[in-house]
């Protein structure tokens, strides 16, 4: 497959001292496909190449630049492998850890996308196989997930508990009237009678008083003026 | 944390945390260090033992010499291809380069036994081939652990892939080395011996070995 390895050939750092070597057959197909965005893809490959050189030497910047660099080629690879697009991004931190562990095993005359790509994809295997084991060993029942919900549900607790809250901060608000009203008559569930002897009102203004605070108290707590 | 951030962070780590490292070297390099090893066990048994038995040996019986020389051209070829295979980004087609070498030393060794034995050399009873199998085994355990220790400064992504190269590479060496000692004729019992031999050793690095080393 003199293409493929025409192809190959150029990812390299140095292809020309390489293709020096080969026949005249291949190199006359090699210059037919370097077309320029292998040629755009070879000169991205020797600079990343080049920060690799510079960070196995020490330098940080070179090596934060390639690192950030590398993570859309490591997502590529793990896409192409079939991991999910939820895992990708750990695909993406276990191999970046894997980079900074054997950053010592890259040949700067060689190429870096080979080099991560090979790193990648088996960390992207390693996170199909886990996902795999996960999803054979854990049971997940939709029926009843859906149909017993939890019944001590700490959020729906916390939310019925701020609910009051407002309430209570919207009765606070409310003119004396009929905030008396609310009182007597919805929190201390008393009856009109009672109500009426304890505020010294008659029934029909407690009525009146109690229907406009409930109106305000819906409007205020629904978000309406 | 957003996926974004959270890469970000860890890129900052790692480069906060960066030293400089010292480059492995070059395949090729490594395997001719762990060949000097062998050569010199091999230089060692030579001075002790002499090269006579072997040389009259393979005077009488030229595809003994030649399943020795399918066996040395295995030790380095395979120790060739398990320190390239260690390598990301070095092609998985490396296992296949100690191939033809390997059926050379099978083939010629299973010659030896369809031909005439040679004339004053007594064949191998059961006996001595269960010390055949004793010595390339408990030889290819030092040569083994050897490479494993050497791959495991690489990155072998493939480990059992690499194990697999890694006991032929070991079981082949010790192969050579036992021929020095070797005074015996090939029978079909010696080649069963050195056959189950050479597939224990591959087999238990296949087991072990992968083991070691995808831990690096």
């Amino acid at each position: 497959m003199p293409q493929t390895l025409a192809i190959n050939t150029l990812t390299f750092r140095g292809p020309w001292v390489l293709l020096r070597g080969l026949p005249d057959r291949v190199r006359g197909i090699d210059q037919a496909v370097s077309t320029e965005s292998i040629s755009a893809n070879e000169q991205a490959d020797r600079q990343r190449a080049a920060w690799m050189a510079a960070a196995q030497a020490g330098d940080q910047r070179a090596y934060s630049r390639l690192l950030s660099d590398s993570v859309a080629l490591i997502r590529a690879v793990a896409r192409r492998q079939g991991v999910p697009v939820d895992t990708v991004d750990d695909v993406v931190q276990e191999t970046l850890l894997t980079i900074h562990r054997v950053r010592h095993t890259f040949d700067p005359s060689r190429s870096y996308d080979a080099w991560l790509s090979a790193i990648a994809s088996r960390r992207a295997i390693d996170a199909l196989r886990s996902g795999g084991r996960r999803d054979r060993r854990e049971v997940h029942d939709d029926f009843a997930f859906e149909s017993h919900p939890d019944r001590d549900d700490a959020s729906k607790h916390t939310e019925r508990d701020q609910d009051a809250q407002r309430l209570r901060d919207a009765i606070k608000t409310l003119p004396p009237g009929q905030r008396e009203a609310v009182e007597q008559l919805g929190l201390k569930e008393r009856s009109l009678a009672e109500a009426a002897e304890r505020t010294g009102r008659n029934t029909g203004a407690l009525k009146v008083n109690l229907h406009r605070a409930l109106k305000t108290l819906r409007d205020r707590l629904h978000g309406e003026p | 944390m957003s996926d974004v951030s959270r890469h970000d962070a860890l890129i900052d780590a790692l480069g906060a945390e960066l030293t400089p490292v010292r480059r492995l070297l070059p395949p090729w390099v490594r395997t001719v260090g762990w060949l000097a090893v062998v050569a010199i066990v091999a230089a060692m048994m030579l001075s002790h033992y002499g090269a006579e038995t072997m040389l009259r040996r393979w005077h009488a019986a030229p595809d003994l010499g030649v399943a020795a020389l399918g066996a040395v051209l295995t030790a380095i070829t395979a120790s060739l291809a398990a320190f390239a295979l260690a390598v990301p980004g070095r092609s998985s087609k490396w296992v296949w380069l100690p191939v033809p070498s390997a059926l050379l030393w099978i083939g010629a060794s299973g010659m030896g036994c369809l031909r005439a034995h040679i004339p004053g050399m007594h064949v191998l009873d059961m006996h001595g081939a269960n010390d055949c199998l004793i010595f390339i085994i408990s030889l290819s355990v030092p040569l083994s652990g050897l490479l494993i220790w050497l791959l495991r400064r690489a990155c072998p992504l493939r480990p059992v892939l690499t194990a697999v190269v890694v006991g032929l590479a070991s079981a082949s060496a010790s192969a050579c080395l036992l021929e020095i000692i070797h005074n015996v004729d090939a029978a079909a019992s010696d080649l069963l011996m050195h056959a189950l031999a050479v597939a224990i050793v591959i087999g238990v690095n296949a087991l072990m070995g992968g083991r070691l080393l995808s831990r690096a």
